[in-house]
């Protein structure tokens, strides 16, 4: 850009091309730098604030009147849970459908590595899920009765999402022909003691904000 | 745009293959950047006075985006304000730093608009051509104080309460229609929830609606007459064979990589206060509105912000309620003459006499011992003293038409006076 | 004076530590000598740094046990202090967290609004924002200048907060002080009581050295509720300003360099 020398009616005199373009480089690299450290806490600013990660903390949850085949659904960070207990029975039927299943060894779904297994979950007799259909977002129903009418006769429990028809099993895993891609994604939680559930951590023992 | 334009170097981008040309056909991008930027002549002469234009819209573009950012946070209502304030404080990442700027930023809009101003004043730039250029930046200065005013009421603090009660009562000194007026402003029988509301919608949408419209205006009317400068020679006097003035240098790159100091230092200023003295002693966050909203409980001594405090002066001078709010009106309004009450044959005030030299100095101390004057409480000595200091600054405007036709002038040089 | 002045001031003294007042503590020390000059308890500074963690943990714990039965800190959850001042979450819950209230919850008081204002006369006000809408150093000269006045409801009056509907809560820790006047001639001939200094009518379980420290662990929390982000914001503010201290001299050389062709 010699022509930048070229100012009306005066002498051009020797411009230093190099030292020009190196200036032009370190301050505008300078300047960017400075233009991403400033966006830094506009962008941050979006991030949960303390009272939406106060409200989000841990949930506990009692179990001790919670019967077999029943299912409460306490919140946790805005989203229900599912908590369902289960009897050897329903846990035994478990293994019975894995051909039926799209990811049955859960290898595709969203869970914490204790809950990567044929029962996803810390303990057989207690199911913890997010009850949340991993295709558009609706909430899928219980239908915990094996052999129902409108599911068939070889339906083994679980649950069914009244949005499209996902079908989930009581394991929370999903079958084959549903919309729905992955299993019903397993929270983090941990048990205080044998009646005392704590969603949202791994280790119960931990206070305060998640 | 010149005809010169229309069949040159935008016909050229336009014929150009590429995304470029694509472009320069259906939007005259090329031909803006030559007519308004890169072949745009500003006189070389410019001095520190300068820097300030381009401040002020740095400042109007920081506002806007840390304004636009509180509010995804700040919950209006009488009974919400305070506290979503508070929360943007301590509960949202990096909410302290945004209301920081917000506040820092206010008063630096007004540092930088008042030395901008000046800049006028010293160098005869409200002077034709360039009248209407200076009444649309008088009309911008009008809706700053608006903008001002109507965003420190949004905290809800003690001090908005009551600075929105004393400055609406104003309105209420109008004959006839003052107390109706008043009612209907506030939208209920005191400053409450209805005021807030509708001052809430007025400071994040209408009001900057109205300012960025203006700012338009104001660059537009800037680049018809172009800058006028510390000589007060007009440039476009002396042109060469091409057209272009001999006194004048490309806007771009000169001015863009000066200005970026200006905003360099600007910046560096305005985060040592932010991190470091962001009440700086009580100026720009004031301890009174760390207390909520009290109708029952007038801040002791109460006072508007330093940027308000000269017209405050004024304004509490006088014993009448009525003269008091007109005289302070007049205060505002004086500036909106100064092209016709200025009879100089000269615009600088390089090359004027000791008398107008004389007044705009006088003025100038008026209007600061005016501003300490306004954050006093209202007792003796401060007003007298305010009485006293009020003549000057009417005086510099008012007694205009006399002294700049007296006064003696020294020979305008034909080219500006440059030390490279 | 005001504004001005205070502007000049801000921008010469360090904006974290708060110049200390050693005679302050000497004159508690003394409690009240028969000195000339009368004390001058206007000009008290708290000496504070909020800097000072270890400060900043005595005064949370003077607050929980001194202040918290009447005062809330609507604006103030227990977990961040034990962010803020690095004290263990588990700690924080034993000793700082009023019962009834876990680590997440904003800080309240147990003492019912109502029943306050009848027996105050006054509901006692959330201190969150005290320290702002005040200072540190009108808080530092409110606690330390509680004198007995029997003739008042509570007991006592307060010389920077004349007719206080607080009491002397902190009694206990440094006393009962009466506070003595001296008669002075004012212009227009007549006298007029002005205070001159204080005397110990009983002393307190804490010495006055003792008590000073208190006052100021007490005043630092306080600042440091109003304002928690202040530490942290001062120290990403140094590197703020030095980059943009590097950035400007690069854009000076920028400037300078293409600024060679203007004669």
């Amino acid at each position: 850009m010699t022509e930048v020398g070229a100012i009306a009616g005066q002498p051009q005199l020797e411009i230093d091309e190099s030292r020009r373009k190196f200036l032009t480089v370190a301050t505008s690299a300078t300047a960017g730098v400075g233009v991403v450290l400033a966006a830094a806490p506009f962008v941050a600013s979006w991030a949960p604030s303390e009272r939406a990660r106060a409200l989000g903390a841990p949930v506990e949850v009692d179990l001790a009147k919670l019967q077999v085949g029943q299912m409460i659904t306490p919140t946790w960070r805005l989203k229900p849970i599912y908590i369902v207990r289960r009897d050897p029975a329903m846990v035994d039927k478990l293994v019975q459908h894995d051909g039926q299943l799209k990811d049955a060894k859960s290898e595709d779904s969203i869970q914490p590595d204790y809950a990567r297994n044929e029962m996803r979950a810390r303990r057989a007799d207690m199911l913890v899920l997010i009850g949340i259909c991993t295709h558009l977002g609706c909430l899928p129903k219980q239908f915990f009765d094996a052999g129902d009418p409108v599911l068939g006769a070889d339906w083994p429990g679980g649950f069914r999402c009244p949005c499209h028809g996902s079908r989930f099993d009581l394991a929370g895993r999903v079958f084959n022909g549903s919309p729905a891609p992955t299993n019903l994604t397993v929270p983090p939680y941990a048990f205080r003691d044998q009646d005392t559930l704590v969603i949202g951590v791994d280790d119960a023992s931990k206070q305060g904000a998640a | 745009m010149t005809p010169e334009a229309a069949n040159g170097p935008g016909q050229r981008a336009a014929a150009q293959g590429g995304l470029w040309g694509w472009i320069n056909q259906r939007l005259p991008v090329d031909v803006f950047w030559r007519s308004q930027l890169s072949e745009y002549f500003a006189p070389k002469n410019f001095n520190v006075w300068y820097y300030f234009g381009s401040l002020a819209l740095l400042v109007l573009v920081m506002q806007l985006l840390t304004g636009i950012f509180l509010t995804m946070f700040y919950k209006v209502g009488a009974a919400t304000s305070f506290d979503s304030v508070e929360f943007i404080m301590r509960e949202v990442p990096y909410g302290w730093l945004l209301r920081y700027l917000h506040s820092t930023g206010a008063s630096a809009f007004f540092i930088v608009i008042y030395l901008h101003m000046y800049r006028a004043l010293l160098y005869g730039s409200y002077k034709a051509p360039r009248e209407l250029l200076w009444l649309f930046g008088m009309i911008i200065y009008l809706a700053l104080m608006a903008e001002a005013f109507l965003g420190y009421v949004l905290p809800w603090g003690n001090m908005s309460f009551w600075a929105a009660t004393v400055i609406i009562n104003l309105f209420g000194t109008i004959p006839g229609i003052g107390p109706g007026l008043v009612e209907w402003i506030r939208g209920d029988y005191g400053i409450a929830d209805a005021t807030l509301n509708r001052f809430f919608s007025l400071h994040v949408a209408a009001v900057p609606l109205v300012l960025l419209l203006l700012v338009a205006l104001h660059l537009v009317a800037l680049h018809e007459v172009g800058s006028n400068n510390p000589d007060g020679v007009e440039i476009k006097d002396k042109k060469d064979a091409r057209g272009r003035p001999l006194d004048g240098i490309p806007f771009h790159p000169y001015y863009t990589v000066k200005d970026i100091v200006g905003v360099c230092v600007f910046l560096t200023l305005l985060a040592i206060v932010v991190f470091f003295v962001p009440t700086f002693g009580d100026l720009f966050l004031e301890k009174a509105n760390f207390e909520p909203a009290d109708p029952l409980s007038t801040p002791d001594p109460i006072s508007p912000s330093w940027y308000f405090t000269p017209y405050y002066a004024i304004l509490r001078a006088v014993p009448n309620q009525r003269i008091g709010a007109l005289l302070m009106l007049l205060a505002v309004v004086s500036f909106f003459f100064l092209p016709w009450l200025d009879r100089s044959p000269v615009k600088s005030m390089r090359y004027r006499g000791w008398i107008s030299k004389t007044f705009l100095g006088l003025f100038t101390i008026s209007f600061l011992v005016l501003m300490y004057l306004g954050m006093q409480p209202a007792q003796e000595p401060y007003v007298t003293m305010a009485r006293i200091f009020a003549v000057p600054y009417f005086a510099y405007f008012w007694l205009m038409p006399f002294y700049s036709r007296i006064d003696a002038v020294k020979p305008v040089p034909e080219r500006v006076t440059f030390h490279g | 004076m005001g504004k001005f002045a205070s502007i000049i001031l801000i921008l010469l003294t360090a904006p974290l530590a708060r110049a200390a007042d050693a005679p302050a503590a000497a004159e508690a020390a003394a409690g009240g000598a028969e000195a000339s000059a009368p004390v001058r308890w206007e000009s008290w500074r708290a000496g504070n740094s909020v800097a000072d963690r270890a400060s900043l943990q005595r005064g949370a714990r003077n607050f929980m046990n001194y202040c918290n039965g009447c005062h809330s800190l609507k604006y103030m959850r227990y977990q961040r202090m034990a962010d803020d001042m690095q004290i263990p979450l588990d700690t924080l819950s034993a000793n700082l967290v009023a019962p009834g209230s876990g680590v997440l919850d904003y800080i309240s008081t147990a003492m019912p609004a109502a029943d306050a204002a009848n027996w105050f006369g006054k509901t006692p006000p959330d201190l969150s924002l005290i320290a702002r809408s005040r200072s540190p150093d009108y808080l530092y000269r409110f606690l330390k200048t509680f004198y007995a006045d029997p003739s008042r409801l509570s007991g006592s009056d307060n010389l920077a907060y004349p007719l206080t509907a607080m009491p002397a809560v902190l009694s206990d820790l440094e006393g009962v002080k009466a506070a003595v006047y001296r008669d002075v001639k004012t212009g227009s001939g007549s006298t007029e009581k002005v205070f001159d200094h204080f005397d110990t009518i009983s002393p307190g379980n804490l010495t006055p050295v003792e008590f000073d420290g208190f006052v100021r662990d007490t005043v630092n929390f306080l600042d440091y509720v109003g304002d928690p982000a202040q530490v942290e914001r001062q120290s990403i503010g140094l590197w703020v300003v030095l980059f943009l201290l590097l950035l400007t001299a690069l854009a000076m050389m920028l400037k300078k360099e293409y600024w060679k062709d203007v004669h």
